[in-house]
Order: structure tokens, then C-alpha cells, then sequence
């Protein structure tokens, strides 16, 4: 059942629902910076992290935990794809 | 403390008498300020409206107070501690007083000296002071603004009252919200002064007098908060820990000064403890102290304040805070905060002192201040972590510093560091700007503008972080960064809301006067000539006061780690239904226009969830209390 899950809707649809409050979807490029932009804040990445390892069993380590890896649609995407591949 | 209103015509149009009743109804609506009396006065085109709360001279101190040669008359709101010396003095040169009371003091100074006496009197007050032979009014506020006063002006009449409300009977139209004003508060907590947050309404600033003379308004400043230029005191250390033991006794001890019972408020903490243990060992004060309590263990230092009370043997009682209060009394503490409010902090106080009332007290200290003046913030704590930890930005044990000041962060095990420098991180590489201290807060509250409605968003003008950055004076942007955030901090944060919203407007909405030693301005004048450290040693807060007052407490209340106060955030998940249909229903936002419907209507959904980050509680909380606000203050 989770192999099924889009990625990439999933995680739109947390931020812009969750974090932007909106469901206009122009509101959320891939490439913009959730810290820049000030769409997470201290909790928000947090709960990033909770939701990559509850919905896709991604194990995120102390040293991922940069924003190469959680800092935009793209970079989470990316990450979980490299982390799927090494699993 | 008391309340007043007036109106001053201006011009041609404006010199009618103003109407008695008018006025009369002005005070009437700050009746909670002054339950004992009720009078008016009325001169020309001047008019004032006065409610006493009697504190000191009970029987003859009654107000609006006129000389006996009628060319100057006077409405007072607050306290002046040293009436008495100021009183001898004048006595001296051989003025004559009819009472006993402090306005008549304030009175015959202006007199003597003018306008310029104000720089003579040690305590909290807004005065308003009618020059009859000058046709000039005065409106003078106290220099930290613990006392309220606010104006406003149309082409016919000045108006001016202690709290906005009060403006209101008098005013042509219901006031609008100050867009300005609503994005200073979702930034800063607070309007910067003299803003409000309705359009054209005004406060006279801290430390301010205001003048109106042939129509035209004029302010000028005569105090403001000291800032050294790195030329600190070269006492030793303990010379200074026992100049400041004195200053707080002395502070204190004329703050005791009334004519009913003084009371005190204990929250267990350092600042209210060494209030009580200064009152107990100094005079002859039988101390009553009341306290908070929360069913929420979370804030609640019930523990702390029973090591205190056994200590001490104060006769001691305590209010104990439910979550469901908080809601049930928001719309009420609105009323009195005149202003939306981003945390629930207020409500709690609000009942307290309604227990204090309720006890027959209307006279509480406070430890109010002590953060301020003498260095206690956490935030202060955080801007030298980070800024130790900007000297070495790609140390990963630097940040690790920032836990002790959060201990009850709860953080990822083993993703600590990581996570700190992720959120800490932002803005170390300007540490020694101004505002650095400041920035995570204000950019943690600001993210609450996302809500606002497309039309407000496009109304907004230039980023208020960086028109209040820059227009800080050249001696506050070369200070010392530690000096600077106490400037910051003491002008926006703590005038702005805590000594208003928490402070003032918690306590007089039950006819209660609080008395805050740790705000005496000489304890301030005193306090900037310390070199920060002495402040904070490495990460030890408020270290002299420590010094100063380890002799009377318990080792358990010096050493605790500092807990800020707070309250339970709204609840919107149980019995919320009747404030959320009538304030956040979509029909609602949309008809205030200030907020956008379905944002707000997506977090509330995700608060009735239950899992709100900290900005987006305060969001809620600011949303909530905005639209409240535009119901009770702008709608017909």
C-alpha cells in the first residue's frame, strides 16, 4: 500500500494544507526554500522528519539533517529517493 | 490609580464648553479604574472627567483638583512615591497645601517649576495639567509607561483618556483597525508607540509630555532609558551587589506608601520572592501574597511558591487555572487589553487580581521589570549563545549550548545538534547588528501575517522590522549588543505588552494597582552603569540581583532554572463551538476583511486537530482576539 503513495503529491499537499493553509497550488513552487521562505518553522521540521519516517520508513540521521536534504519539495524528494535506493 | 478623560476644543469651532454629560460618560466607561468617586471639571473649552480609586488621602484627595487661585487644575492617574520629600521641600519654600494627598503635590510643583517638574517625581502616573492663564494643556506619562494615557485629534477637539475606550463616546464614528498597527503587532507584540492599533489613535509615549497650545500638538522627551557607551562603573563587585541590595530596599520600601493594605504576587520565581522577602525583612508590611496556579503541570510552579510561602510564613492563597477559563474569559480580557493579544498570558492575570480584589486588596507589588533592567531573558541568553557560537559557525558542538537554556525542548535523540543549528542557525552571520538578539522572535511571530486577507497584505507598508531597525539612534546601534537587546526589549516587548496588555489594563480591569519596584528609575539608572556580565555571568541571569538577595531565600528558589510565565494556549478542540462560529466563521472573518477565510478556517481545522507549532498558535491566538477586538471596538 505505501509503494503506491505519490511522493511528491504527498508532500505538496502536507505543506500547502498543513503549513500554507491554502489549496492554491501555485502557492508552492518545488524549489522554494521552506526556511527562507519561513514556511517551517522549529516544529514544522520536526514533524517533516516524523512524517518521512511514518509514511515512507525513511530513517533520518543526525548528519542528513541539513537543507540539502529537507529544505524544499525537490531536496525531500531527492533525499528520499537516494535513501530508498541505498536501502 | 484612577482614570480620566477630557476634551479640549480647538480653534473657532472647537470653543464651545464641552458637554458635562459627555464627559461624565467618557469616565463612566473606565468606571474599573476608579470605583470611589466620579467628578468633571470644566473651563472654557477644556473639560475633564475623573474616577478615583482612593489609595492615598482618603478623604480629601478627591480630583479634578484646581489651585486655590483656579489657574491650574489637574486629573491624575497613578502614584508618586516620593510626595512626601517633594511635599517637605516645598513646604520649605513655603508653599501651602490643603490635603494630604499626592495630587496636590503634582500640582504645586507645576506651580513652582513649570512643566519641567516632571523630571523630580519618582514614581507611575499620567497626569493631565490644565494651564488656565496659558490656555495649555499638558499630558504627561510616566517614564516607562506603566501608567496608560491616549489621544486623539479632528479638526474641532482633542481628546484624550486613560484607556482607548474612554475616547469613545466622544468620537463621530467607530475607530478603524491601523493596518501599520496590525502589522507591528503580528511582529513585535505590540504597536510601536506612540501607534495603536486603531487608525489616528494615539498613546503619549513613555517618558514623553505632550503639549496643546493655539491648536498645535507638540511632544517633547524627558527621560529615556540610559544606555552606556562602555564607560561602566569601576566599583568592586560587592560594592555594587550591596548598592543594588539598598536601591531595591529603598525602591520597595516607598512603594509601600498607601493609606489601604499592600499586597504582593508570588509566582515563584526570583523576582517576585525577592520583592516578598525585601517587604518581610525591611518593614513592618504584614505581607499577603496571592499566586497563580495551573492544572496544566506544564506552567505551573505551585512547588516553587510553596517553598517560598514555608520559607517566608506569608499568609499566602492561591487561584487555580483551568484550560476551559482561558476561553470562557478571552472576549472580557480583550476589553480591557484594547488590543489583540498573540498568547493567553493576560487572561490568568486578569483573574488573579480579581482574587486580589475579591480579598479587599487593591494595592499588589510585583517582580514586573526585573528581567528587563537587570538581564533575565532567556532571549538574552540565546543572542550569546549564538553569538558564541558565531565565531565558530561549522561548530556542531557550540549550538549544543542552546539546550541548556531549553531544557524542556523536546528534541530527537541524537538529532540535537543538528536540529539547533537548523533553527538557531538563521542570521548568525550578523551577530553584532542590532535586532540580532530579536530576529528569531520576530520572525517566529510575523509568520501569523500569512493569514491576513489579500487586500491587508496588499496594504501593508515596508517590513517594520527594518523601519524600526533603522530608526534606532546611533548610541543604541554602538552599545554593547547585550545593552541594546535590554533597550529593544524594554521599548517594544515590555511597554508595549507586558506592562499594558498583562500589566496595567489585568490589574485595573478589578480596580487593582500594581507597584513595581524593579522599575524605579533610579534601580534602571543604576543598572546601566553594570557591565553586562555582571547582568549575566556566561549563562547565569540576573547574577548581581542574585548576590543582592541570596541572604533571604531559599537556595532552591536562587538556583532554579528560570520559567517563563505562560498560559494554556486556546483549546479549540472541546467547547469552543459558540466563540469560533462567532469570530472565526468564515461570514465573520469576511466581514472585519482583515483575515483571509479559508486559511484561517485550514488552522483552525488543524487546531482541532490539536497539533499547533508555536507560531501557528499564536496566529490563532492573534486572529481570535484581532477579530474580537474589531467586534467590540469597530462595529456598530
Amino acid at each position: 500500500m505505501q509503494d503506491t503513495i505519490d511522493p511528491r503529491r504527498a508532500l505538496r499537499t502536507l505543506i500547502l494544507e498543513d503549513y500554507l493553509f491554502t489549496d492554491d497550488e501555485s502557492a508552492l513552487t518545488d524549489d522554494m526554500s521552506f526556511l527562507q521562505e519561513g514556511i517551517l518553522d522549529s516544529m514544522g521540521i520536526l514533524e517533516i522528519i516524523l512524517f518521512l519516517e511514518e509514511r515512507f520508513q525513511v530513517h533520518v540521521a543526525e548528519d542528513e539533517m541539513v537543507p540539502q536534504n529537507l529544505d524544499s519539495i525537490d531536496n525531500l524528494l531527492g533525499y528520499i529517493q537516494r535513501k530508498k535506493k541505498a536501502a | 490609580m484612577c482614570g480620566f478623560a477630557g476634551i479640549l476644543g480647538i480653534g473657532a469651532a472647537g470653543s464651545l464648553p464641552p458637554d458635562s454629560e459627555l464627559l461624565r460618560k467618557m469616565a463612566d466607561t473606565i468606571v474599573h479604574r476608579g470605583p470611589d468617586a466620579a467628578a468633571e471639571y470644566i473651563d472654557g473649552s477644556l473639560g475633564f472627567g475623573h474616577r478615583r480609586l482612593s489609595i492615598i488621602d482618603l478623604e480629601t484627595g478627591d480630583q479634578p483638583m484646581v489651585s486655590p487661585d483656579g489657574h491650574v487644575a489637574i486629573v491624575f492617574n497613578g502614584e508618586i512615591f516620593n510626595y512626601i520629600e517633594l511635599r517637605q521641600a516645598l513646604i520649605k519654600q513655603g508653599v501651602q497645601f490643603r490635603t494630604t494627598s499626592d495630587t496636590e503635590v503634582v500640582l504645586q510643583l507645576y506651580r513652582e517649576y513649570g512643566i519641567d517638574f516632571v523630571s523630580s517625581l519618582n514614581g507611575q502616573f499620567a497626569i493631565a495639567i490644565w494651564d488656565r492663564r496659558k490656555q495649555t494643556l499638558h499630558l504627561v506619562r510616566d517614564r516607562i509607561g506603566i501608567c496608560p494615557l491616549f489621544y486623539t485629534l479632528d479638526s474641532e477637539r482633542f481628546l484624550f483618556g486613560s484607556e482607548i475606550k474612554s475616547l469613545l463616546p466622544a468620537l463621530g464614528a467607530r475607530p478603524r483597525i491601523s493596518i501599520a498597527g496590525l502589522d507591528q503587532l503580528f511582529t513585535f507584540w505590540a504597536p510601536l508607540s506612540p501607534n495603536t492599533i486603531f487608525e489616528g489613535i494615539r498613546e503619549v509615549s513613555p517618558g514623553e509630555v505632550v503639549t496643546v497650545a493655539d491648536g498645535r500638538v507638540t511632544i517633547a522627551r524627558y527621560w529615556d532609558w540610559p544606555l552606556p557607551m562602555g564607560e561602566y562603573s569601576s566599583a568592586t563587585e560587592s560594592e555594587l551587589t550591596e548598592e543594588l541590595h539598598d536601591l531595591l530596599v529603598d525602591s520597595t520600601r516607598l512603594r509601600l506608601r498607601s493609606d489601604v493594605p499592600v499586597g504582593a504576587y508570588l509566582s515563584g520565581g526570583l523576582d517576585s520572592s525577592a520583592i516578598a522577602s525585601l517587604v518581610l525583612n525591611h518593614t513592618d508590611n504584614r505581607l499577603r501574597t496571592f499566586s497563580l496556579t495551573f492544572d496544566d503541570r506544564e506552567f505551573d510552579e505551585s512547588g516553587y511558591q510553596s517553598a517560598l510561602v514555608d520559607h517566608a510564613q506569608v499568609e499566602h492563597s492561591e487561584l487555580r487555572i483551568g484550560r476551559a477559563q482561558i476561553l470562557e474569559n478571552l472576549e472580557h480580557t480583550v476589553w480591557h487589553t484594547e488590543m489583540p493579544i498573540l498568547r493567553t498570558a493576560p487572561v490568568p492575570m486578569g483573574l488573579l487580581s480579581g482574587h486580589a480584589h475579591a480579598s479587599d486588596f487593591k494595592v499588589v507589588l510585583t517582580g514586573e521589570g526585573a528581567d528587563e533592567v537587570l538581564g533575565g531573558y532567556d532571549l538574552f541568553k540565546e543572542a550569546k549563545v549564538r553569538q558564541f557560537w558565531s565565531r565558530q559557525p561549522r561548530s556542531s558542538v557550540r549550538p549544543l549550548l542552546l539546550k541548556r537554556l531549553y531544557p524542556y525542548l523536546n528534541l530527537p535523540a541524537g538529532k540535537d545538534a543538528a536540529y539547533l543549528k537548523l533553527f538557531f542557525g538563521q542570521g548568525i552571520e550578523a551577530p553584532g547588528k542590532p535586532g540580532f538578539s530579536h530576529l528569531p522572535r520576530w520572525t517566529t511571530t510575523a509568520k501569523a501575517k500569512r493569514f491576513l486577507s489579500d487586500e491587508v497584505l496588499a496594504a501593508l507598508g515596508d517590513d517594520p522590522v527594518r523601519s524600526y531597525l533603522d530608526s534606532l539612534s546611533e548610541p543604541v546601534c554602538r552599545t554593547d549588543s547585550f545593552n541594546c537587546a535590554q533597550f529593544i526589549e524594554s521599548k517594544t516587548l515590555m511597554s508595549g505588552y507586558l506592562l499594558c496588555s498583562q500589566g496595567d489594563r489585568m490589574l485595573m480591569m478589578n480596580s487593582v494597582e500594581g507597584r513595581f519596584p524593579f522599575l524605579d528609575h533610579r534601580v534602571i539608572e543604576f543598572a546601566s552603569t553594570l557591565r553586562p556580565e555582571l547582568k549575566m555571568k556566561v549563562l547565569n541571569e540576573k547574577y548581581l540581583l542574585k548576590q543582592a538577595v541570596r541572604r533571604y531565600l531559599p537556595a532552591a528558589i536562587v538556583n532554579r532554572h528560570k520559567q517563563p510565565y505562560r498560559a494554556p494556549d486556546v483549546n479549540m478542540s472541546t467547547g469552543s463551538g459558540d466563540l469560533a462560529a462567532r469570530c472565526l466563521s468564515p461570514e465573520s472573518v469576511n466581514a472585519s476583511g482583515l483575515f483571509d477565510a479559508g486559511r484561517v478556517n485550514r488552522l483552525r481545522n488543524k487546531a482541532v486537530r490539536g497539533r499547533l507549532s508555536t507560531s501557528e498558535s499564536q496566529a490563532l491566538t492573534g486572529i481570535l482576539t484581532t477579530q474580537m477586538v474589531h467586534q467590540q471596538f469597530c462595529q456598530q
